[in-house]
């Protein structure tokens, strides 16, 4: 009897060969675990806009995973964390270790660009995955790209050409730029540049402060002193909500208006709307956009007591679009899964619809916005205005400048 | 006299024999950073703990050797020996300028101008546009070792690795038990006495601190190789700090000491529990304090006292 039913089997109507299909996909996730690793940054600078808050994200993601599969995934889930340091050097020793003792399949988060870049070559080596959420570096999907990675969330060429593109517009159409002197600020200042001069702004000069920094006053002056409408600060982090704020005890704003390149809702937060109103950066997320990043980032605030920043969503939606993948291909092996991430569009509050590049970059809509004065605040995280929606196709580097091995082979 | 001797060889046929089988106990990676480190750590002590210099900028050397070896393997296509070769020379030819400029100074004074040296160095990697800044120098290729064995395996590596501690640590062992040795030795005792002798004191500290430095290079090197990375961590002045706890801790003029050191700090660094991150500086520096007050001879150094009482 057994025997005709195998034969039947064998045979092979489609529901059979489908069965068959997802015994053997069973069988093909290395050791039945898919595992994800969260490298973040835990303790430093960057913890308020990803650190826990990315660990809890990635966690949720797994959750809504399982939840959407009804426990029915033919796989196990485990997540690991670890804190990175903002170091590459102890990333990349992390990662390795990862890698090839714990079986980890996919790391995700990845906060400064540092990191980003030396675990990428090693997950590519080993044929892991990465998925980079907190990185910047335009590097990432050019110079650096790699095929087993994907630039989630954002990056300095967005940021610059929605702002510095929309500021112009709006009349500051002269610029002075505050750089921290080292290869980031020195691309973000440039790449900005570029953009106010494309649109038809000026730019009258830069400074560059030491990295990093603690005492802006003298550049400060600087800037006030050339006259420029806007002033742009191409650096990060505490340098940039120190340089904000010491622009605000100098009363160079609101003479003269401050532009963030590099910006979270995290920093906007920690600096209150008196210090920050008015300003204008661009991001890719924001908790009050409609119903749904509403109704995740409350889920998120409830256990975190914090509002979510993009890169919190980003990682919660490489995941979720990760363990999607997974399923449905049925394997853990990175080419299969990364093949299977591509072909398929991103299903989820944070980009509906979006399409991962060749480059490995995610094209999804980003948003200018405007942070709300004092006046205009009604709570605590009640922080911006969206003043613009940048369509996906305008928002990030167009593929034809792209120095990216992967796409330039192919011309 | 005779015991000590063999105490010694005692203790480096069991170096080679954990080391040997350390990769099947122990994630080989992770043994292989030790090594790494604990070449540097002896390297430093070769200048610290035999000729009594202080330097504080042995970081320079470290990232001098790790940044040309990466950049070499990766932009110029050498093997990976000669990358060490090549990190291990130019680590020894910075360290010769360091080396002649400080010692016109001693004490403090030698240590400051080592310091402010090696953030010169730090300072050059940061801008110097091969070296990526801030982001690093990732992607150095393994490589095959003498056209031969292919290092992207993890235990040829280790192998590979520990090779290159294992000659570096016999040279300094040897060069402290040779007559140049001795006379180090002397100097740190009593410089003025080794000059009254009629030894060319200034020339003895170049070349020692020539070694130290060139040594430091060649495990900059071994380690971006393991990595595939060189980063600016490594230029830090914090690395310079460490190399000196960990012979500290270790066993300041002992032979073994540094391994040993090198050894605990790193696991220490591996180990602490999450959320520990930006504290490790706290409790490293904690440990350093204990170090000192509590143990001045570091652990190596305890023991010996112990066994020669």
């Amino acid at each position: 009897m057994k025997k005709v039913i195998k034969q039947v089997a064998a045979i092979g109507a489609a529901g059979a060969l489908l069965a068959a299909g997802v015994a053997f996909s069973q069988a093909k996730v290395s050791d039945g675990i898919v595992k994800i690793g969260v490298l973040t940054d835990l303790s430093g600078l960057y913890s308020d806009l990803a650190g826990p808050g990315s660990v809890l994200a990635a966690q949720m993601a797994i959750d809504d995973f399982r939840a959407e599969t009804k426990g029915g995934a033919p796989f196990k889930i485990e997540i690991v964390s670890a804190d990175h340091l903002n170091k590459g050097d102890i990333a990349a020793n992390r990662a390795r270790e990862w890698f090839e003792r714990d079986n980890v399949d996919m790391i995700a988060d990845l906060v400064t660009t540092s990191t980003a870049l030396a675990v990428m070559p090693i997950a590519q080596k080993l044929g892991k995955i990465t998925i980079v959420s907190g990185a910047a570096s335009t590097l990432i999907t050019n110079e650096q790209c790699t095929e087993n990675n994907v630039h989630w969330t954002y990056d300095t060429y967005a940021l610059a050409n929605g702002t510095g593109r929309a500021v112009v517009k709006q009349g500051g159409d002269s610029w002075y730029f505050l750089t921290a002197d080292y290869a980031f600020g020195h691309s973000l200042e440039k790449d900005t540049g570029a953009v106010v001069q494309a649109s038809g702004g000026k730019v009258l000069g830069a400074v560059r402060h030491p990295f990093p920094g603690t005492d802006f006053s003298s550049f400060l002056l600087k800037a006030q002193a050339s006259g420029a409408k806007v002033i742009g600060l191409a650096n990060a982090g505490t340098d940039t909500t120190n340089s904000i704020r010491q622009a605000s005890e100098f009363g160079i704003t609101p003479k003269q208006q401050l532009a963030g390149l590099l910006m979270f809702v995290s920093d906007v937060h920690s600096l209150g709307p008196k210090v920050a109103g008015g300003m204008y950066l661009t991001e890719t997320f924001y908790w009050d956009l409609n119903e749904q990043t509403r109704a995740w980032s409350k889920r998120f605030f409830d256990k975190q007591k914090r509002m979510p920043t993009m890169v919190h969503a980003g990682v919660y939606s490489g995941v979720l679009h990760y363990l999607r993948s997974v399923a449905a291909t049925g394997t853990d092996d990175a080419k299969a899964v990364m093949g299977r991430m591509r072909a398929t569009p991103v299903n989820d509050f944070f980009a509906p619809g979006a399409r991962i590049r060749e480059d490995g970059r995610l094209i999804k809509d980003a948003y200018l916005f405007q942070v709300k004065t004092p006046a205009e605040s009604k709570g605590p995280w009640d922080l911006y205005h969206l003043r613009q929606t940048i369509p996906a196709d305008q928002a990030w580097q167009p593929l034809a400048d792209s120095r990216c091995a992967l796409v330039t082979k192919k011309k | 006299m005779n015991v000590r001797v063999n105490g010694t060889l005692l203790g480096i046929a069991l170096l080679l024999v954990v080391g040997l089988i350390a990769p099947l106990l122990v994630y080989p990676t992770f043994m292989m950073k030790v090594w790494c480190f604990a070449l540097f750590a002896c390297a430093f002590n070769l200048l610290l703990g035999y000729t009594g210099l202080l330097s504080f900028g042995h970081a320079a050397f470290l990232s001098v050797g790790g940044y040309l070896a990466g950049h070499a393997c990766k932009a110029w296509g050498f093997t990976p020996e000669l990358g060490i070769l090549l990190g291990t020379c130019a680590g020894g030819a910075v360290g010769y300028v360091f080396g002649w400029l400080a010692i016109r100074r001693s004490g403090i004074y030698f240590a400051m101008i080592t310091l402010a040296l090696s953030q010169m160095i730090y300072f050059v990697w940061l801008q110097a546009p091969f070296t990526g800044g801030e982001d690093g120098l990732q992607g150095v290729p393994r490589g095959r070792a003498f056209g031969l064995i292919d290092l992207d395996n993890i235990y040829a590596m280790y192998y590979f690795v520990f090779a290159v501690f294992m000659a570096g640590f016999l040279l300094i062992y040897r060069t402290i038990h040779s007559p140049f040795g001795q006379v180090l030795k002397s100097i740190r005792e009593n410089e003025p006495r080794a000059i009254s002798l009629g030894y060319d004191v200034d020339r003895f500290k170049v070349l020692a601190f020539t070694l130290s430095a060139a040594l430091s290079g060649t495990a900059g090197a071994t380690k971006t190789l393991v990595f595939q990375l060189a980063s600016l961590s490594d230029a830090h002045w914090h690395m310079s700090g460490e190399v000196v706890l960990m012979t500290l801790l270790g066993g300041l003029g002992t032979v073994f000491g540094p391994v040993v050191g090198a050894l605990l700090v790193i696991t220490l660094q591996n180990q602490l529990p999450q959320g520990v991150g930006a504290w490790v500086p706290v409790i490293m520096g904690s440990i350093f304090v204990v170090c000192v007050t509590a143990f001045r001879r570091g652990i190596v150094g305890e023991l010996q006292a112990l066994f020669r009482r």
